[in-house]
């Protein structure tokens, strides 16, 4: 029915504050419970990557709890590439000192589009019988609509890929989105990433790419989504080269070789 | 049951199915329905928003102003859609994000804004309740359907459960992987629609 001018703006501004507060109150009630999932997904994909975790397996969190007994939490200073003990790994939030000027700082210009780097990132050592077994880098970087952030996990010899993995981003379902796929994700188990010069190599090519043995610095392409593998590609080499985690993998393998 | 209030909740399963009479929400219906339990989750939450905002127009239905009446109706709809995908998030965190992007897209699901200008607009809470399950229902039954046939035929597994052992795995079930992309989808919506206008003449159209 038709209603005067005021009438209609009076009725608009009741509906969207009505609905504002249905909305914001449900946002903030259910945080909590979101944060925790999240971050239960990002530990299951650092399980994921260092392969302690199957593809598909479904644990809770009291198993992965468990799990993580076998792995050290390392606070790492990007500049010098030495361990930060001043900082406890528990509660350092990366996410966060990516955001905060105090503990960031603005990215050289990248490939992966990185605006920000935080002083600090987290990586996990992944303990054996016989000590460190492999360790898991964080990455982060664009796709073709969204940052991908995942991690990349790295054999003894930091050179071996043992496992990749993504656990937020926002590629299109079926073509970019298939970074998920298990299948996919195991293409890159026992690939090298640096080459022999030592700087990353790894590449995510257009179609199939060969056995690791005889292939051993290309990954096979997902079909329909060249700009999402060539972020991938772009962020791998961004986080393992010399402006990110270069210095840190170096120490690491200077430490090894004494 | 009073035949009116049985024909607002019966008529759109078979008589007036939203997506085989009316071809509406068929984008959904291609992407959710690889397995089942992701189509129920999505069938669960359309069924919820549906009925919801349905009631909740049709309380409004004779305060809205006619001019901003589809504006008002997408605000509600919009509204119980990011309460549902937060829901999800909290409680169901592995199918949200299965769901991904799909749970966001009910809000431009025809269906909803359908029976919100179609019957909400026009008819008391009660009966709109009834329309809102019924169509949901309706839509749910079409997605399990199509859910079932693909992940049978697809994945040899029904919610997740392997029920026809894979080559692959050392069974005997070579799957079909078409079964998994979205044009399987199209031809199972096609076949029911077929199907049910066989058996329903009165909904084929005329040339």
């Amino acid at each position: 029915m038709q209603r005067s001018a005021l009438y209609t703006i009076l009725f608009a501004t009741a509906v969207c504050i009505v609905c504002a507060i249905v909305v914001s109150s449900a946002a903030v009630s259910l945080k909590p419970a979101q944060e925790i999932n999240a971050a239960l997904e990002k530990q299951r994909n650092v399980l994921l990557a260092a392969g302690l975790l199957e593809a598909g397996e479904k644990i809770d969190a009291v198993e992965v709890q468990r799990r993580f007994e076998n792995i050290r939490m390392v606070v790492v200073n990007l500049e010098t590439g030495e361990e930060a003990t001043d900082i406890d790994p528990a509660t350092f939030d990366q996410v966060r000192a990516a955001k905060d000027p105090e503990t960031s700082s603005v990215a050289p210009k990248n490939r992966a589009l990185v605006q920000r780097l935080p002083d600090h990132v987290l990586v996990y050592e992944v303990l054996g019988d016989n000590g460190v077994e492999g360790i898991v880098l964080p990455i982060q970087g664009y796709g073709l609509w969204s940052t991908l952030y995942g991690f990349i996990a790295l054999d003894n010899d930091l050179e071996t890929i043992r496992g990749i993995t993504f656990y937020q981003h926002g590629e299109t379902p079926g073509l970019g989105g298939e970074v998920d796929n298990p299948k996919w994700k195991a293409r890159w188990v026992g690939r090298k990433a640096f080459g022999e010069d030592g700087q990353p190599k790894i590449t995510v090519i257009k179609g199939p790419a060969g056995p690791p043995a005889e292939d051993p610095y290309e990954v096979d392409g997902l079909s329909g989504a060249t700009l999402t593998a060539r972020g991938v590609t772009n962020l791998v080499h961004f986080w393992l080269g010399d402006e990110v985690l270069g210095p840190y993998l170096e120490n690491l393998s200077r430490r090894r070789a004494t | 049951m009073e035949s009116k209030n049985r024909e607002a909740l019966v008529d759109p399963l078979f008589n007036e199915n939203p997506i085989t009479l009316q071809v509406l929400g068929i984008c959904s219906a291609l992407a959710v329905t690889t397995r089942m339990d992701t189509s129920l989750v999505m069938s669960i939450a359309v069924i919820c928003v549906l009925t919801l905002s349905n009631v909740a127009i049709s309380l409004l239905r004779n305060s809205i102003p006619t001019n901003i009446r589809i504006i008002v109706q997408l605000t509600i709809i919009a509204s119980l859609v990011i309460v549902t995908d937060q829901i999800l998030k909290a409680y169901l965190w592995d199918i949200s994000k299965q769901l991904s992007v799909f749970v966001g897209l009910i809000i431009t699901n025809c269906i909803i804004m359908g029976r919100a200008e179609a019957f909400a607009m026009a008819n008391p809470p009660g009966l709109s309740l009834l329309d809102g399950i019924g169509n949901g229902l309706g839509y749910a039954l079409i997605l399990m359907i199509t859910a079932f046939l693909r992940e049978f035929f697809g994945s040899g597994s029904l919610f997740g459960k392997q029920v026809m052992p894979l080559v692959s795995d050392g069974g005997w079930y070579n799957p079909n992987g078409m079964m998994l992309y979205s044009p399987a989808a199209f031809f199972i919506i096609g076949f029911l629609i077929w199907g049910l206008r066989v058996w329903k003449p009165d909904q084929m159209e005329e040339d």
